[in-house]
């Protein structure tokens, strides 16, 4: 009877096993088709020469001593650098500042919710060719608030000097998807932490400082990772607006591997730097989960 | 719903007045909105009128021939290019929804032997960068001869590639008790038939808020369709709005115009659905990139 349970109870689990992958059967086909594999295939192709129209070789070290002297690689990383570690941290306060707005007390504050999160829905080329049309050095609307206080007017994409900080305000306008996370965590924030600090004479930036900020560390990680993952991966307003340009000053690392890849058609050169990319975000990824635990605040339950 | 709960009261005595603090909120707003308003007013102007400086705010006299000339563009089918949109935008999101929730129903709800180590698999593709997918996935579709089709960029989301939509629904179904799947020892013919009847009916906001960020980003797409499209009859309407630059000059009504054409339906469902949507983001952190 005994053993016949065990093998009813077996029986069971095989059945649940039967049931359980044939439900996650879509995704572990397609995990397997269009991740897996390609991944695999990518490592093989990182090491050897692919022109497309040809089947690939094997060419060893030969992309890794390209990249290690090429000075468009060194070029494009230092831009996205920069556009990373400029961007991310202002786009981080700018939302911040927005959340702060959108948590006061007043009626309506619906409606500008609304109105600050638009940008965010916005398509992405549209917004590029809106602000190509605002930043226009002749005739955009950015010259035209810079003459209202007397500012001589700006080459913005144009110009090598600010093509950088114009992607970086651009980008600032389409953060509703971190102010709506910011939000979401001012409101979690108990009443009477305020009242006791306000009790202690903590005035408004004290109260901002040593209770609002501390209490949203958690949110402040998240924006910080998932910025500057995304924010390595610019890519349709420099292909779009600048193509790289002026000099080289918008040739940002995805722009530089999509060229190598699918103009310039040196795919297994391209693959290789996929992958250099996958490992800077890595390493950064888990640089920041490590630095987290000595600035991360997590409430014990 | 609590959001107005705590507010800032004790900032009250600095930010007395409400007057003040709607100037605050109105001078956020106009930061907002001026792009926004610039775009609407510049697909408003007469064509020649958007490069005179300083810039009439207002368009002076109002004329709707840009949005018409935007449509019927010769050589650029704009309606063509919006039906190619439309046709990705709804198959691939049908896809998602479908499989999707498949996929979360049996990771959440079934325990099999095996079920956390692909759920760790699973989670981990959240971390690679879309560039790494984008250059295998090419050479796959290649050799599949799926290049200047639609397929690349409809069939891979019948099999619930992205992982983000697949834990966001599995964490949804785990709150659903589990009393109502495994009351009996059941076939598969029956989980399928608890998965469709009784657990999809009852999981709106989570489906809804899937529903809209795949919208959102199937119909912003513009790296996808560039690498695997060539043809002018497979564009999409982010693709086509490229061409309305060209190296003699750019008609920026008739770009603005066609923009906001593009973007009125994600408007539409952006209010319509509004409700989904701020959940969605506080489910999870990420929306309409």
């Amino acid at each position: 009877m005994a053993r016949l349970l065990s093998l009813l109870g077996t029986r069971t689990q095989l059945r649940r096993d039967v049931l359980g992958y044939m439900f996650i059967a879509p995704w572990l086909i397609g995990f397997i088709i269009f991740t897996a594999g390609p991944m695999v295939g990518l490592v093989y192709l990182a090491f050897t020469r692919y022109p497309v129209l040809s089947p690939p070789t094997f060419n060893g070290l030969d992309n890794l001593d390209r990249m290690l002297g090429d000075r468009f690689f060194r070029i494009s990383l230092w831009n996205t650098a920069y556009f990373t570690f400029l961007g991310v941290p202002a786009q981080v306060v700018w939302a911040l500042l927005l959340a702060l707005l959108l948590n006061m007390r007043v009626h309506g504050v619906n409606v500008f919710r609304t109105l600050y999160y638009l940008p965010t829905i916005i398509p992405g080329v549209a917004s590029v060719f809106l602000w190509m049309y605002i930043f226009n050095p002749d005739y955009g609307l950015a010259n035209y608030i810079l003459s209202l206080f007397g500012i001589p007017g700006q080459a913005w994409l144009w110009d090598p000097e600010l093509s950088k900080p114009s992607l970086i305000i651009m980008e600032l306008w389409r953060v509703g998807t971190m102010m709506v996370v910011f939000l979401a965590g001012l409101q979690g924030v108990p009443q009477s932490l305020y009242d006791a600090a306000a009790i202690d004479g903590a005035g408004l930036f004290a109260q901002f400082r040593h209770v609002t900020v501390p209490m949203i560390t958690p949110l402040i990680f998240f924006n910080l990772v998932v910025g500057i993952i995304s924010s390595f991966q610019i890519f349709t307003a420099a292909y779009i607006a600048t193509q790289g340009g002026p000099v080289h000053t918008t040739l940002f690392y995805v722009l530089f591997v999509y060229r190598h890849a699918f103009e310039n058609l040196r795919m297994g050169y391209a693959s290789l730097l996929a992958w250099v990319l996958f490992f800077i975000i890595l390493v950064f990824t888990i640089v920041q989960f490590r630095m987290a635990r000595i600035w991360v605040f997590y409430e014990v339950e | 719903m609590g959001v107005l709960r705590s507010g800032i009261r004790p900032f009250s005595s600095v930010l007395a007045s409400n007057t003040v603090r709607y100037a605050l909120l109105i001078f956020g707003g106009v930061i907002c909105f001026i792009p926004l308003g610039w775009m609407l007013s510049t697909s408003l102007k007469m064509p020649g009128t958007e490069f005179i400086f300083p810039p009439n705010l207002i368009p002076r006299p109002v004329v709707w021939s840009n949005y018409i000339d935007a449509v019927t563009r010769p050589g650029h089918p704009f309606f063509l290019y919006t039906r190619n949109s439309v046709v990705i935008t709804l198959s691939a999101t049908l896809g998602t929804v479908l499989t999707s929730s498949f996929v979360a129903f049996g990771f959440a709800r079934i325990r099999f032997r095996g079920r956390d180590f692909w759920f760790i698999v699973l989670l981990s593709t959240l971390m690679l960068p879309d560039v790494v997918r984008l250059i295998p996935s090419f050479i796959l579709f290649k050799l599949l001869g799926w290049i200047d089709t639609l397929l690349p960029l409809i069939v891979p989301f019948w099999f619930g590639v992205n992982a983000f939509y697949v834990f966001l629904i599995r964490q949804y179904f785990r709150t659903i008790p589990l009393e109502l799947d495994e009351a009996a020892l059941m076939d598969g013919a029956a989980y399928v038939r608890i998965y469709w009847q009784v657990i999809l009916p009852i999981s709106g906001p989570v489906l809804g808020a899937v529903t809209i960020f795949s919208v959102l980003s199937h119909w912003n797409d513009f790296l996808g369709p560039l690498i695997y499209t060539n043809s002018v009859d497979l564009r999409t309407l982010a693709l086509g709005l490229r061409f309305f630059m060209s190296r003699t000059g750019t008609d920026w009504n008739q770009l603005m115009a066609a923009s906001i054409l593009m973007l009125a339906p994600i408007l539409a469902l952006f209010f319509s659905m509004q409700r989904y949507f701020i959940r969605g983001i506080h489910m999870t952190g990420f929306g309409g990139r």
